[in-house]
């Protein structure tokens, strides 16, 4: 029986694709898909039905159904737009089917229903599957990127490392954090370390451990570790959780963590501009006298 | 408003997400940054400890609004492992797990209201309210 359904769908192709395309396009005005290019749309709406007839004819044609679903993932559309275009196919096909027959009673009506649910439903499944696959292999590779950014160390001047900290530190992270730091202050030799806290959200306990635990770390090997960038309010929860600072140095901002690693590796910022002047005016007074 | 809103905790990236509705709401109740920062604090506190010791748990926040006052309550529930002595727990300083043992003595001092109850076997249930002022 469905195998004739089947059958009646393929064979009548170009007018069930018309009434899709028509639909799909109607759906494009008020949402989602508002801001792309009607050529665009309208190719890549000839595609996806395309592989929709496709994989009902030749049940699992896997290739044609990754490469659309990745395609649509590139063009950063919504899984709706998938699910919807197939909604819309399970209707389309549904009424050409119904309106193929004289008498429609109640056993025909859940036949052709049973039939058309046969071969969208392992459609959906598939394309809804590949997409979030793919979704999740971007988010791994997203994971990697992010991970060589979240602990960088940067030399800024013989003996003086910065690790700028942005954003939510989980365990994974501190560890991170922990071993850059002592790797690059070795390997860049420095004197000392400025941890810079200003982009991060909350300093929990669990945050404080892990920085409490790399300063004595970077302490161990020879260098002094100042924490910098202590917002107010960041200041203020530290103290409320009891956690004690006391002996290992902290500065309010960036600006003044550098000055304290001056004075610490024995410099001192000279304003040239300045000496000038003051060179200027020492002549002229002599001059004067 | 929404009366209730909850924060399921699984994995450690749920503590994040519990943290930032618990700023959200706070901001929404007019909180100062300080406050929202206590606030904000005592939810990955109390997070981290379903994460570390129960595994699964759960968040609530809750607006309390009335003639008398006006805050945010946070409910942390789990079914975890419960706590023998809760008194031993809440000193600064001690810890199972080799942290600083400051998460429960410090969400008491960053919130205003705190009532814990535990059971072994069967869960613990933590309770703070912050007050606007
Ligand atoms: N939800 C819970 N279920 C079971 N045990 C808990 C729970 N929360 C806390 N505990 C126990 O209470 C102890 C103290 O908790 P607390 O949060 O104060 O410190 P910590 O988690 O050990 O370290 P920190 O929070 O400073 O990183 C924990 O070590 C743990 O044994
Ligand atoms: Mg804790």
């Amino acid at each position: 029986m469905d195998s004739k359904f089947k059958q009646l769908v393929i064979d009548n192709s170009d007018s069930i694709v018309q009434k899709w395309m028509g639909e799909i396009g109607s759906l494009k005005a008020g949402n989602y898909t508002a801001t792309i290019s009607d050529e665009l749309y309208e190719n890549t709406n000839r595609e996806f039905v395309n592989v929709i007839f496709t994989s009902i004819r030749n049940q699992g044609s896997t290739k044609a159904v990754e490469d659309f679903s990745e395609k649509i993932i590139n063009l950063g559309w919504p899984l709706s737009y998938i699910t919807d275009g197939l909604q819309v196919f399970r209707r389309v096909s549904t009424e050409y089917l119904l309106t193929q027959s004289e008498e429609v009673d109640s056993a025909y009506f859940s036949n052709v229903l049973a039939s058309v649910d046969e071969w969208v439903e392992p459609l959906i499944r598939e394309l809804v599957n590949e997409y979030s696959g793919s979704w999740e292999h971007i988010l791994s590779l997203q994971r990697v990127a992010l991970q060589e950014l979240s602990a960088p160390l940067i030399p800024v001047m013989d003996g003086i490392t910065i690790m700028p900290l942005i954003g939510t530190i989980d365990t994974e992270r501190a560890k991170l954090i922990m071993e850059n730091l002592l790797e690059g202050a070795i390997k860049h030799n420095s004197e000392v370390v400025l941890i810079d806290i200003t982009g991060v959200p909350v300093v929990d306990t669990m945050v404080a451990h892990h920085i409490i635990q790399a300063a004595e770390a970077v302490r161990l090997i020879g260098s002094t570790c100042i924490l910098v960038g202590i917002r107010p309010e960041i200041a203020q929860t530290i103290v409320n959780l009891g956690i004690d600072l006391s002996n290992f140095p902290t500065k309010s901002s960036l600006k003044k963590g550098f000055t304290k690693a001056l004075e610490i590796t024995g410099r001192h910022v000279v304003d040239i501009e300045v000496k000038q002047n003051n060179i200027e005016q020492i002549i002229k007074s002599i001059q004067g006298e | 408003m929404e009366p209730q809103s909850c924060v399921n905790i699984h994995k450690e990236w749920d503590i994040v997400g519990a943290r930032q509705l618990g700023r959200e709401m706070a901001k929404r109740l007019g909180f100062g940054t300080v406050d929202q920062a206590r606030i904000a604090t005592a939810v990955s506190e109390l997070a981290r400890n379903i994460y570390l010791y129960a595994e699964k748990g759960q968040i609530c926040f809750e607006f309390i609004d009335n003639i008398e006052h006006r805050g945010l309550c946070m409910t942390a529930v789990d079914t975890g492992p419960g706590i023998s002595d809760i008194s031993q727990a809440m000193q600064d300083g001690y810890t199972t797990s080799g942290g600083l043992g400051a998460g429960l003595p410090g969400v008491r001092r960053l919130m205003d209201e705190f009532d814990i109850h535990s059971e072994i076997g069967n869960g613990t249930r933590i309770k703070a309210i912050k007050w606007v002022r």
